[in-house]
């Protein structure tokens, strides 16, 4: 393919002693190294820098192509010249979290001080201490303002985390299928599939680096995993009663359905391609994070700028609507720009990433918009 | 543009705070944006039309009118626009109550089902009228209430509402006398004084 756009995985490293990064939890972690991707170019006064935030599983390598890849990144059909984040306009951004598994620093990166795998003597991190974290690789970008910041699920709590955090830093952000405090059933979700990981004897209390994998409780959690990002109706679409690889159901244990021989797939390759300990860390970040944990919601926006752009989805149960509307609700009572929009699809969760023609059409006005104001405004 | 927006445009003045309840594809709000300084807002049920409202740089929520008003604080609106979705809503009642509760004023805007073409449907042919400003047959129409510009007066009346103004317009334009015979629609521009 001629138009193929190829990219290289950067890597910005700080928080050096004695400068070490000061976790929520008050323990201090350096050096930090983030894995960061960028497509597009920053223009002169720097104003067209969006930062973009992953999901759980996610990682820097949001668009383009990797040299050799199969796929390009996570959120391509968004992320180029002409679409939604238009490259031809925009600077992106796109990092790793910290506690992540594809280049930034997390439990599967070696400890300087001790030359082995943090494993879990790795801090506990926060979606305060990612947004934190992500705050060093703009300043040290030179940028001091972002022109929007965006992210579905996890990365919508970034999102909206650094709204608040760094209030004067975000024109606007774009708060997609995500939601400001996790229930009972979002944690309950996290610990079946964490409990999965844990109870594998492979994982060995998260010391299993250059031994064998805990790959039957990866698996287990990323088959929950996938369950919550469909919808009923998206799976009963795409796999029904279909049989794999047979006529007839065995009568024993081995695999009759379709959907099963899915999950089966799904669940090996994520352990190929994903950390069991950075899956314990984020899930826990992302139960950990409450927007409203020292104050209500609303004196949280307070005086907020930033405008907002705030997307869920009908058939997502996992992050539903109402979470989100709470959001929408907060803001208003503080005379916050927002749009919200719920979007019609079958896709359940996953609809953020394949959803493409309405978030497209109301990414691309939504930014053109903001662009404008930026340009009157100076 | 629509002689509906002209007139709305008319009753609001510059640099104000406006919510337009049912803001359909924004196309009120953007003109109020743009021609009169204003700050704006909208609520709209259709999906497909707020991807229109926020190409025009309208915010805009997802949502309808029936529950849509208990976000807001009192007065927080210099108006509250109703501007042909009183109709279609379950309780006209409580949302008249609650745009005068965030609104310092409303502005109102109905279609008159009362109107000559109407009555004389109603006498002539013993039918459900359908008109222009009108469209629909009683099996796909998208009103649930069928008011006059009369019954709107009423209404205000007995609930101490004050009609600061009234606009009554068929498709030529103003309408100067006989409002409830000889119009299609009447934009009222309307607020209640606070309760000591």
């Amino acid at each position: 393919m001629p138009d193929r756009q190829f990219v290289e995985t950067q890597f910005f490293t700080f928080a050096q002693a004695p400068h070490e990064l000061v976790l929520k939890s008050g323990v201090k972690l350096g050096p930090v190294t983030l894995a960061y991707e960028t497509y597009g170019t920053l223009n002169a006064d720097k104003s067209n820098a969006i930062l973009i935030f992953h999901a759980l599983t996610g990682d820097a390598h949001a668009a383009f192509w990797h040299k050799d890849a199969k796929t390009p990144g996570w959120w391509d059909p968004m992320i180029g010249p002409g679409k939604a984040f238009d490259t031809d306009k925009y600077f992106i951004i796109c990092a790793n979290v910290i506690g992540g598994c594809k280049g930034s620093t997390g439990p599967s990166s070696i400890n300087p001080a001790t030359g082995k795998p943090y494993g879990l003597s790795f801090p506990v991190i926060t979606i305060e201490d990612m947004v934190v974290s992500q705050k060093c690789l703009i300043d040290h970008l030179g940028i001091k303002k972002l022109l929007a910041a965006a992210g579905g699920s996890m990365g919508g709590l970034m999102a909206l985390e650094w709204s608040v955090r760094y209030p004067g830093t975000l024109q606007s952000a774009i708060l997609i299928a995500t939601n400001y405090k996790h229930t009972a059933q979002q944690i309950a979700l996290h610990e079946v599939a964490r409990q999965a990981i844990m109870s594998d004897p492979h994982w060995n209390k998260g010391d299993y680096y250059g031994k064998e994998l805990p790959a039957q409780g990866m698996s287990v959690s990323r088959m929950i995993g996938h369950i919550t990002y469909m919808s009923e109706r998206s799976m009963e679409e795409k796999f029904g009663r279909k049989l794999q690889d047979k006529e007839k159901v065995g009568y024993d244990f081995s695999q009759d359905f379709e959907v099963e021989s899915y999950l089966r797939y799904r669940g090996a390759s994520f352990v190929q391609r994903f950390d069991a300990n950075t899956y314990l860390y984020l899930s826990k970040a992302l139960d950990y994070f409450d927007l409203s944990e020292d104050t209500d919601l609303v004196a949280a926006f307070k005086g907020m700028k930033t405008k907002f752009l705030i997307v869920t989805f009908t058939s997502d149960w996992l992050y539903p609507s109402y979470q989100s509307k709470d959001i929408v609700k907060a803001m208003k009572a503080n005379d916050v720009d927002v749009s919200f929009i719920e979007i019609a699809t079958k896709y359940g969760h996953d609809s953020f990433l394949v959803e493409i023609d309405g978030q497209s059409k109301l990414v691309t006005h939504f930014l053109t918009n903001v662009a404008k104001d930026v340009s009157h405004a100076s | 543009m629509r002689l509906d927006h002209k007139y709305i445009l008319e009753m609001i003045e510059p640099n104000s705070h406006v919510l337009d309840l049912g803001c359909g594809d924004g196309e009120l709000l953007s003109l109020l944006m743009k021609q009169k300084c204003c700050r704006a807002a909208g609520i709209e049920i259709d999906e497909k039309e707020i991807y229109k409202c926020v190409e025009k740089g309208v915010s805009v929520s997802h949502g309808d009118i029936d529950s849509g008003l208990t976000d807001y604080s009192d007065k927080r609106f210099d108006y509250v626009i109703l501007n042909e979705s009183l109709q279609e809503v379950l309780n006209p009642e409580k949302v008249i109550a609650e745009a005068l509760r965030v609104g310092k004023k409303a502005i109102v805007g109905i279609p008159n089902f009362c109107n000559l073409s109407a009555r004389l449907q109603i006498f002539f042919f013993g039918k459900v009228p359908v008109t222009e400003g009108l469209p629909y047959k009683w099996y796909n129409t998208p009103n649930l209430r069928f008011l006059s510009i009369k019954d709107f007066r009423d209404f205000c009346a007995e609930r101490s509402i004050t009609i600061e103004r009234e606009c009554a317009f068929a498709v030529k334009g103003k309408v100067a006398f006989a409002h409830n015979l000889l119009s299609d629609t009447s934009i009222f521009l309307i607020s209640k004084p606070a309760v000591k």
